[in-house]
Parts: structure tokens; C-alpha cells; sequence
């Protein structure tokens, strides 16, 4: 059976100390992996599977903010749009070249959205702008499996303003390597 | 004649009352009627560590519906519906007086009597003794303004419930829980990483959320006497949007394992292999079920631009519910499934919207710029949403009428992400 047991630490023992378990914060989410046959009668989910992979051996990445293109990092979008932008097309093309010359290097791409709307909402629209970015560095040679897709929606904003200027620069995906 | 210079006529009342260090609370009520009350101080209850009528009163005035006398000077004070003057009371427009009195039993518990008299029947409405811990002298007071609140308006108080909400100070993110009044106020969960989408179980021994504790989002739900926790949505890419069907056994989550955010259902403890509820090219979240579980509403943008849709909890033809604007999201029903609140955008403004699912008619519930995660009060008569004031995230509350505002904001940070705990 490949069925892996994701459980949580019980926060059992802080709650015990407490005459108020409500006061007690909860434990942080660790996680570890536990074995289990069909049998078994606790709970079953996938492998749980972390997003700070361990580091491959001598993973390659290209030198930020050098050779044009490859040097850029993000890519910008317009309010609730998950198009590539003529500014971002170069920079998908770039890494993807790179992905497909260096067969060790994976990419994390993170999707993120400016400040306005729902959290739901803006967290699938992250997601759905790093899928886009995923479709055309495939499309331009990148194997899927050196791609990992993720959204923080809108909250990790790199600028913190209330203006279109801060929301530009949060309406993007960054290209991180891993290793990097 | 009169009645119509009353109707034009528009009284703007703020109220400020200082909730606690933390929360700082701003009533406003416009043109609105209140129902004159005379709630009296009840006799000895200055013996006690707390005062149950302040509590009382602080409650009922919140809701903007009534106002209070004045009640200064009354010597001594009464405890039974035949000590009372009511022609005095009658002569101040108060409809109702409440009285009581409180007494430290044998055994450490305090006995609360209380009376709601009619001032012009002069009928006994309410009379009732509880017996109460010196520890739960709050929560009986909730109660009592619970039980005043139904016998005046004929429904459901919410004095009683609880509310959940995030604050980000810094870099810390936390997930709270606190009394309606905003009292009690605890930390159920501390972390660096994001923490959204807080949601109480139908019973309200539990809390499902979003954490970004793993660097990715994951559904978990959290055991809120015990502090245990469980994650029930970790698969790959984002894992978000919980909503707890009626009976509390199933979550709806919306799930990118397979690209794009789509809807799927799992049960509530993470056993079973999520079922999708539909298969688009779109991105469709914010799933909710409706009241009678079986119908969920959703946001997608399958039509170009987010809006908002009904499907059956089986799966099947999905509805369109919104069609003005460009921008409907985050859906969210009243307790008796009627009406339908979400965040319009509306020019630069993205506000709280309310629509009468019988007529399709629509109303503009705020005038803010930046509102976010709407939703009822467990008796359907307040609606509780997120906003900015100057950058700065605070909760609101507007009656489904439109016509009672609050706004809650903590000293530091920014509040956001409320969640109305259900009825106790």
C-alpha cells in the first residue's frame, strides 16, 4: 500500500496544563509520515509533499538580474487576468530554455495578486497565473516535472501601499529556483 | 404631516463604547426608531466581582434597536413587578422595565432574578431565576439580553455566540476567537505564515481554516476545546475555501491538485478521496452550502468574470445568481436561504451587496472601498464583513436592513477574515 498517514501533533498535552483549553494557541502543523495497511483504522490521505523539497546535488540556476530575460524573475499581470503579458512571454521562453538545457533544475512558481476582492478568489487567480506561466515554459521545452505551482493569493503582498503602483508589483509570479 | 417630516429627517448617532483595550467598537444608527427601554441596575448585584445589568444594557444598545431611559435616581432599587411606579416609567416613553436582583448562594453560586415587566399592560413579559458560577456571571448576562432581545422582537438574540477572526500584527498572524460583545477574547492558533478562511463548525466545537504554515495553503480543521488539530486537505498545489455542510460530517474545499481551482467535497475528518463536484476550464471556489445542504454556491469565472452560481451538492447544471457587474464574489447566504450577500466591485469600490433571491433586487450595504468575506449572523439579522479605514483592516456589521452600523478595530494591526459562530 503507498497510502500514507499524514498526522498533526496534539496539542493534548498544552491543553492539559490549562483550566482553559481555549486559552492554549494551537500546536504548530508538523508533519511525519506513518505507514499504514488497509486495515488500519486512522485517517488516509496522500503523501504529503513539501513544498522546500530537500536540495538536489548542485541544482543550476541562472544568475538573477544578468542576461536579459533569464535575469528577470517576475512576471506581471493586469486586474483579474491570468493572460502572460507581452513582458512576461520572453521571460517564460528564457527559463523554459534553461529548464530544458539543465535537467536537474526545478522552478517554483508563485502566483500572488494585489490587495483588492476576495482571498478565495485571489488565491485560485494566483494559482490559475502561475498555471499559465507552467503552460508556456512547457510548451517551450520545460518538462513539467521541473515545475512546481503555487499560490499565496493576496497575502504576502510585496508592496504594502493602497495604490495602483504597489498593486502592479503584487499582481505576478515569481520564478524561484530551488536552491536558489 | 408630521410623519413625513420624521421620514426626511435622519439622525446620525454615534455611540462609542469602550469594549476592551484591544477592540475599540463605533455604532452608528441612521433614521431608525428605537424602542424606549428602562433597564434598571439590579438590586446587589454591586456585591459582585461583575455587574450583570451594564452587560445587559451594553448588549441590547449594540443592536441600535433600543434605547435606554434614563434611570438615575431610582431608590432602592426594585426587585419585584409590584415595587414599580409604572405611570413614572410610562411618563419617560418607556415601553418595557427591566428589573432584577442578584444574590451569592450558600454554595459560591450567584442566584439572578429578573423581571421584564410591560410598562403599559403592566403584564409580567418575562420573569426567570438562574443560578450561575461567580465565573460565568458574562455569560449569564448574555443570556438574559438573549431572552429580553426574543421576548421584544420575536426572534433570535446573538449575545450568546461567539465570533472568529485573523489579526496580522507585523509579521504575526493569528486566528482569535472572542464573545459577540468582543470580550474573552483568545489565541486558537499563532503563526508566521498566513492564516485565511476561518469557518465554525455547525455545532461550534470546531473551526476548519486555511493555514500557509507549510509554505502552501492547507485546509485544516481544529478541535477548539481540545487545541487538536487535523489536516484534512493536503494535496498538491493550493488546498482552500472550506465550508461545513448542515449536518457538520462533510467540507466543501476548493482544490488545484489537477491545474485549476475547481470544487470537490471530503469528509470532515480527511479519510476519504475528495469527490469533485463539477469538472470546468474555469476557476470556480468559495463554495458554501445552502442551508438545507443540498445546493452549494460557488464563484467562477466560466462566463469571462467571476460571478456567482448554484449546483446541486450532487453535481449537475449550475445557475447563474449575479449578473450586474463584472466582479461577484464570495457568497454567502442568510440562515433562512432568501437572501444572498457577496463583494460586488463596483468602479474602484468593492462593497458588500445584498440580494432578495425572490425578486433579484439589490442593495448597496457599504459605502467602503475594500470589503471583503461577508456573512449573516447566525439569526440573519446582522451581516459581518471585512474593510479598510485608511489602510487599516477592521470588521464591520451592518443590519440586514441597512440601517445599523458597527465597526470593530483592533490598536494594532489589521483585523480581517470574521466568522460568526452559530447559536448556543
Amino acid at each position: 500500500m503507498n497510502k500514507i498517514v499524514l498526522s498533526i501533533l496534539v496539542a493534548a498535552a498544552l491543553a492539559a496544563c490549562s483550566s482553559d483549553p481555549k486559552k492554549e494557541a494551537a500546536a504548530p502543523v508538523t508533519e511525519s509520515k506513518v505507514a499504514t495497511d488497509s486495515s488500519s483504522s486512522s485517517s488516509k490521505m496522500p503523501e504529503a509533499k513539501p513544498l522546500t523539497a530537500p536540495m538536489e546535488d548542485a541544482s543550476p540556476f541562472p544568475v538573477k538580474g544578468q542576461g536579459g530575460a533569464l535575469g528577470e524573475r517576475s512576471i506581471y499581470y493586469a486586474f483579474d487576468s491570468y493572460v502572460v503579458s507581452d513582458q512576461g512571454k520572453p521571460i517564460a521562453a528564457a527559463h523554459a530554455g534553461f529548464l530544458a538545457s539543465h535537467a536537474k533544475a526545478k522552478v517554483i512558481l508563485q502566483g500572488n495578486c494585489d490587495e483588492r476582492g476576495s482571498r478565495e478568489y485571489n488565491l485560485a487567480l494566483g494559482s490559475r497565473r502561475a498555471e499559465s506561466v507552467k503552460s508556456l515554459m512547457s510548451a517551450s521545452g520545460a518538462s513539467v516535472n521541473q515545475i512546481e505551482v503555487v499560490s499565496f493569493g493576496k497575502e504576502k503582498p510585496m508592496m504594502d501601499g493602497h495604490d495602483e503602483a504597489s498593486w502592479q508589483k503584487n499582481r505576478r509570479v515569481d520564478i524561484v529556483y530551488q536552491g536558489e | 404631516m408630521i410623519r413625513s417630516v420624521f421620514l426626511f429627517f435622519y439622525l446620525v448617532l454615534f455611540v462609542t463604547i469602550p469594549v476592551q483595550a484591544e477592540l475599540s467598537l463605533e455604532i452608528t444608527t441612521e433614521g431608525l426608531k428605537q424602542i424606549p427601554l428602562a433597564m434598571l441596575p439590579f438590586a446587589s448585584e454591586r456585591d459582585l466581582t461583575t455587574a450583570i445589568s451594564p452587560i445587559i444594557i451594553a448588549d441590547l444598545q449594540r443592536t441600535g434597536l433600543f434605547r435606554q431611559v434614563d434611570v438615575s435616581g431610582v431608590n432602592p432599587l426594585p426587585s419585584e413587578a409590584s415595587q414599580l411606579k409604572l405611570a413614572d416609567w410610562r411618563a419617560k416613553q418607556a415601553t418595557a422595565v427591566l428589573i432584577g436582583s442578584t444574590s451569592i448562594e450558600h454554595d459560591g453560586k450567584i442566584k439572578i432574578r429578573y423581571v421584564l415587566v410591560d410598562a403599559t399592560t403592566e403584564q409580567e413579559k418575562l420573569t426567570e431565576v438562574i443560578s450561575v458560577a461567580p465565573n460565568q456571571l458574562r455569560g449569564a448576562a448574555h443570556r438574559i439580553a438573549d431572552a429580553v432581545y426574543e421576548k421584544l422582537t420575536g426572534e433570535k438574540g446573538v449575545f450568546s455566540t461567539k465570533i472568529a477572526y485573523v489579526v496580522k500584527d507585523g509579521p504575526n498572524f493569528q486566528l482569535r476567537v472572542a464573545d459577540a460583545d468582543a470580550y474573552n477574547e483568545r489565541t486558537i492558533l499563532s503563526s508566521k505564515e498566513p492564516i485565511i478562511s476561518p469557518k465554525w463548525s455547525p455545532d461550534g466545537t470546531r473551526m476548519a481554516y486555511v493555514t500557509f504554515e507549510l509554505k502552501r495553503p492547507l485546509v485544516v480543521v481544529q478541535n477548539l476545546s481540545t487545541g487538536a488539530r487535523k489536516v484534512v486537505a493536503n494535496f498538491r498545489g493550493n488546498n482552500s475555501a472550506p465550508a461545513w455542510s448542515p449536518d457538520g460530517k462533510r467540507l466543501a474545499v476548493t482544490l488545484s491538485r489537477d491545474g485549476i481551482a475547481q470544487i470537490y467535497t471530503i469528509d470532515a475528518e480527511g479519510q476519504e478521496q475528495p469527490r469533485r463536484l463539477m469538472t470546468t476550464r474555469a476557476i470556480d471556489t468559495e463554495g458554501v452550502f445552502t442551508p438545507d445542504g443540498k445546493s452549494i454556491l460557488f464563484t467562477s469565472d466560466r462566463g469571462g468574470s467571476p460571478q456567482i452560481y448554484k449546483i446541486p451538492v450532487e453535481g449537475g447544471n449550475a445557475q447563474r445568481l449575479t449578473f450586474t457587474g463584472n466582479y461577484n464574489v464570495s457568497p454567502r447566504l442568510s440562515p433562512d436561504g432568501k437572501k444572498l450577500v457577496f463583494i460586488q466591485q463596483n468602479g474602484a469600490a468593492f462593497r458588500v451587496m445584498l440580494q432578495d433571491l425572490d425578486t433579484n433586487q439589490l442593495q448597496n450595504m457599504s459605502d467602503n472601498a475594500l470589503d471583503e468575506s461577508p456573512s449573516f449572523s447566525p439569526n440573519g439579522r446582522m451581516i459581518l464583513y471585512a474593510s479598510k479605514v485608511n489602510g487599516k483592516g477592521v470588521l464591520a456589521l451592518v443590519s440586514a436592513d441597512g440601517r445599523v452600523r458597527q465597526k470593530f478595530s483592533t490598536q494594532a494591526g489589521d483585523v480581517y477574515e470574521p466568522a460568526w459562530g452559530p447559536l448556543q
